[in-house]
């Protein structure tokens, strides 16, 4: 039997009278690629909020790999191996390339141990040439970059990846797609996204949320044939 | 019967001296995201401009509530233009900046009027209530904060320079996509700031003495009420100023008037600890 | 890195032996005394602000508490060691429940800097008014506004009447600085020191990563306390009597102006920058012509507007330009004074 290493049955998030997440029930198997879908307002990225900590939810349950995780801050749900990134990069401008993903290997690993990491996603995702550069003077694109390899360099068994080809050139979403398919040898990937041409290019299975609940969830032919989805993103293109 | 009045009588004043003492820095704050560290000393000022304007021969409440503030709102807008405006989005900056502005001006005074206390007699004879001596200029104040207030209100919902000052509060774009020139707003907003901070002085200065270090008596009183009543100004205001109000002088009647200052310095930690937002962000959402 | 490291702690030592040599034939180690205390107060700000972006509006309160718990042990001990250690562990283990406080709520700028400043007033308005008989902690009456005089000062460990004075005394607080100064070095090479800038920098990210951030914040602030109150009992030891004016807010004033005039981010800058100005303000002191006050404000002021990395990494750049030197390092992006700062 495949492990489930992230559930939530029940999740409900309630602002005032807005039901930002209705009764989501959604599981994800080990080293699962999916991804979330949904027009503006959907309940996703509440969904991705309740789960990594950021909001706590007003109803519900998460476990991850068995374990309950509801209300859980931040830091403890990425301390099990969890790697998020959020929807803005969030990087340390005044440090440098090598020193951001040395912080994240730190985490884990002892200092020495936390170099090589470091050196060795800094190689496998081609950042050398700007190793050594700070942060604050890099393009979009090669921020997210790194930011993935924030994520990769603590070796998540989840990762939790929101809109991270908002933004980015047609060249820079290819390089992405590389390193999202290298994190699936070992990890469980859930992206949150609003590009279909990017979700057609690297996802097997899609869940689709409309206001705050799933509407369906299937293979990416299905769900982009699927009428009632097209009926969702009414006005866009699908 | 007339101990219950008194005492009524005296925790509004409590009330209304805290609204006067941080109205002028609510403004600000509400409006530009500034925090003007320097209002202590625009208080101060405010207490010397009215000493000196008395001393010329002129009547006392004319050199309170029109002479002050016009003075210290003069000097606000060149404070605006010198050094504020540099800074704005700054908030750390500008507090450090404003920050040594105080240290500026209680200098200059220093230089000026020396290091001695002046100060000027209540114009407002206190009478007898009952068994007890009731001081009849603590009515003159809740009575110019109550009108303060009421003024404040009228001119944020009933007057086109309101509606561009609410909009700028919400969203600092809002009027320059409206096109209103927001170096304007903000020179205007510091100049009625700054005078409301020169009345508030003025107001209190016959209640205590004035020396130029008088400011930091009040800084941070005023400072705790608006970061506590939150984003709205004059709800944030009011709610702020009564409860601490209230609890200063609780503990002042009950203890003695240090604890009610410790006691109401320990309230805003507390308070701001369990609402980071200040009072306004937890309640009266969206109100002024 | 390590090559490094000793050639930072080779410096420090080479450069502080010469300034310990050099400075008392200019200016009398009395004098000098308290600008080194004071430069040991300014690094303890430095540290926490500079390096881990929390604006502490009260740093004065740790000094003043160093320097009381000082004086209210020597009073009733008559000795100076434990009191010495107390000064150090009383104002870190405030600042550590402090810190939880405002850290576990999240709280950032501008709410921490009313609560550090509130806090400040506290003691300042209770210290002022314990001047009655009832206030006394078991000899050592706590004298209000008058503060508490004639306690027992330093004197060689174990030996009560063996005091360390004059000179001495200068050298031993010069040493104490060294130390301090090369536990921060060490601090901020470490693993903690590089994990505090990367919170500086972003807390929200290194939350993602898993670490702690209220706990490594408040632990931080913690040893900044420390260091703070160390420079408050040695202060108490050099003034010989201790006032509620210790805590007062333009104390904590000055402390922010040194560390903004010396430099940020730096570790020299706000030791310079206090010793600077401290002496600035003891030059000034002897004329009467423009009011102290005055001078320092300005000099905040025209800072904040023109120079606000400090003098220190500015004088760093322009030597780095001058001589064409290549730089180790990119030009500094500006560093985050604090969140939205």
């Amino acid at each position: 039997m495949v492990e489930t290493v992230l559930e939530t049955s029940g999740l409900t998030m309630r602002f005032g009278g807005v039901i930002a997440s209705d009764n989501v029930n959604f599981k994800l198997q080990a080293r699962e690629l999916r991804c979330l879908i949904g027009p503006n307002g959907a309940g996703k990225s509440t969904f991705f909020k309740c789960v990594t900590g950021l909001l706590k939810p007003t109803e519900g349950h998460v476990y991850m790999r068995g374990q309950e995780v509801t209300g859980w801050q931040t830091h403890q749900i990425a301390s099990l191996g969890v790697g998020i990134k959020t929807q803005t990069p969030n990087v340390m401008d005044a440090l440098s390339v090598h020193e951001n993903i040395w912080l994240a290997a730190r985490r884990f690993y002892s200092i020495v141990e936390a170099r090589e990491r470091a050196d060795e996603i800094i190689e496998r995702l081609a950042l050398g040439a700007i190793a050594r550069a700070q942060m604050g003077q890099l393009a979009h694109g090669e921020r997210q970059r790194v930011e993935l390899g924030i994520v990769a360099v603590a070796n998540p068994w989840l990762v939790l990846l929101d809109e991270p080809a908002a933004g980015m050139s047609a060249q820079d979403v290819d390089r992405m797609t590389d390193i999202i398919h290298q994190l699936t040898r070992f990890a469980a990937v859930v992206i949150v996204e609003h590009d279909m041409q990017f979700i057609r290019s690297i996802a097997q299975t899609v869940t689709v949320f409309h206001q705050g609940a799933v509407l369906m969830e299937d293979s990416v032919e299905n769900v982009m044939s699927d009428p009632q989805v097209r009926a969702v993103y009414l006005g866009k293109k699908a | 019967m007339d101990l219950s009045f008194v005492i009524f009588v005296e925790v509004l004043y409590g009330v209304a001296s805290l609204v006067l003492i941080s109205a002028g820095l609510a403004v600000v704050f509400g409006m530009m995201k500034v925090i003007n560290l320097a209002h202590g000393e625009f208080m101060m000022m405010g207490g010397y401009a009215t000493i000196t304007a008395v001393g010329y021969g002129v009547n006392v409440f004319v050199a309170m509530l029109i002479i002050a503030p016009l003075v210290v709102g003069l000097i606000g807008l060149v404070v605006e233009r010198l050094v504020i405006r540099h800074l704005y989005g700054r908030l750390i900056d500008t507090m450090l900046a404003t920050w040594g502005l105080s240290l500026v001006f209680i200098g200059l005074a220093t230089m000026i009027f020396g290091n001695t206390t002046t100060g000027i007699s209540t114009p407002i004879p206190g009478f007898a209530f009952g068994g007890y001596q009731v001081n009849g200029y603590n009515f003159f104040i809740i009575i110019v904060s109550i009108l303060l207030v009421i003024t404040m209100y009228a001119i944020l919902r009933g007057t086109r320079a309101g509606l561009i000052a609410r909009g700028t509060m919400q969203h600092s774009d809002m009027a320059s996509a409206l096109g209103y020139s927001s170096d304007r707003i903000y020179m205007m907003t510091f100049f009625c700031g700054s005078a409301l901070s020169g009345l508030a002085g003025a107001v209190l200065a016959p209640l205590v003495g004035l020396v130029p270090t008088s400011g930091g008596a009040y800084i941070a009183k005023a400072f705790i009420t608006v970061i506590a009543g939150g984003p709205s100004l004059i709800a944030g205001l009011v709610s702020s100023a009564t409860s601490f109000g209230l609890v200063s002088q609780f503990f002042t009647f009950t203890i003695s008037p240090v604890i009610g200052e410790v006691a109401l310095l320990i309230a805003a930690v507390i308070l701001l600890r369990t609402m980071p937002k200040g009072i306004t962000g937890r309640f009266f959402k969206g109100k002024l | 890195m390590s090559r490094r490291a000793s050639q930072d702690v080779t410096i420090t030592l080479v450069v502080s032996a010469f300034l310990i040599w050099f400075l008392p034939l200019m200016i009398s180690t009395y004098t000098l005394t308290v600008l080194v205390i004071y430069g040991m107060l300014g690094l303890s700000l430095g540290l926490i602000w500079g390096f881990g972006g929390i604006l502490c509006f009260g740093q004065a309160a740790f000094f003043g508490l160093g320097a009381y718990t000082y004086a209210i042990t020597a009073i009733n001990i008559g000795e100076s060691t434990l009191p010495m250690i107390l000064a150090v562990l009383v104002p870190a283990v405030f600042a550590a429940l402090l810190g939880a406080m405002m850290f576990y709520g999240r709280l950032t700028d501008v709410y921490l800097g009313v609560i550090t400043l509130v806090v400040t007033l506290i003691l300042f308005k209770f210290m002022n008014s314990t001047a009655g008989p009832q206030y006394a902690i078991g000899n050592a009456r706590l004298g209000g506004f008058n503060g508490i005089p004639g306690f027992q000062t330093l004197n060689v460990p174990g030996d009560p009447s063996a005091y360390i004075w004059g000179d001495t005394y200068f050298y031993v607080c010069a040493l104490a600085l060294v130390i301090v100064f090369l536990l921060v070095t060490w601090l901020l090479r470490s693993s903690f020191g590089r994990i505090a800038v990367g919170i500086r920098e972003n807390e929200v990210r290194m939350g993602l990563m898993g670490y702690n951030v209220a706990a490594r914040k408040t632990m931080l602030f913690a040893i900044g306390a420390a260091i703070a109150g160390l420079a408050g009992a040695l202060f108490a030891n050099w003034g010989e009597i201790v006032t509620p004016n210790l805590f007062s807010l333009g104390q904590s004033a000055e402390i922010i102006i040194w560390c903004i005039v010396g430099g940020l981010g730096t570790r020299f800058g706000p030791i310079v920058g206090a010793a600077g100005l401290a002496y600035l303000k003891f030059m000034l002191g002897q004329q009467s012509m423009i009011d102290n006050t005055l001078i320092m404000g300005l000099i905040l002021v025209l800072f904040v507007l023109f120079l606000p990395r400090g003098l220190v990494p500015a004088i760093e750049t322009l030597l780095n330009s001058i001589i064409g030197h290549k730089k180790r390092k990119p030009k500094p992006h500006r560093m985050r004074r604090a969140r939205h700062g």
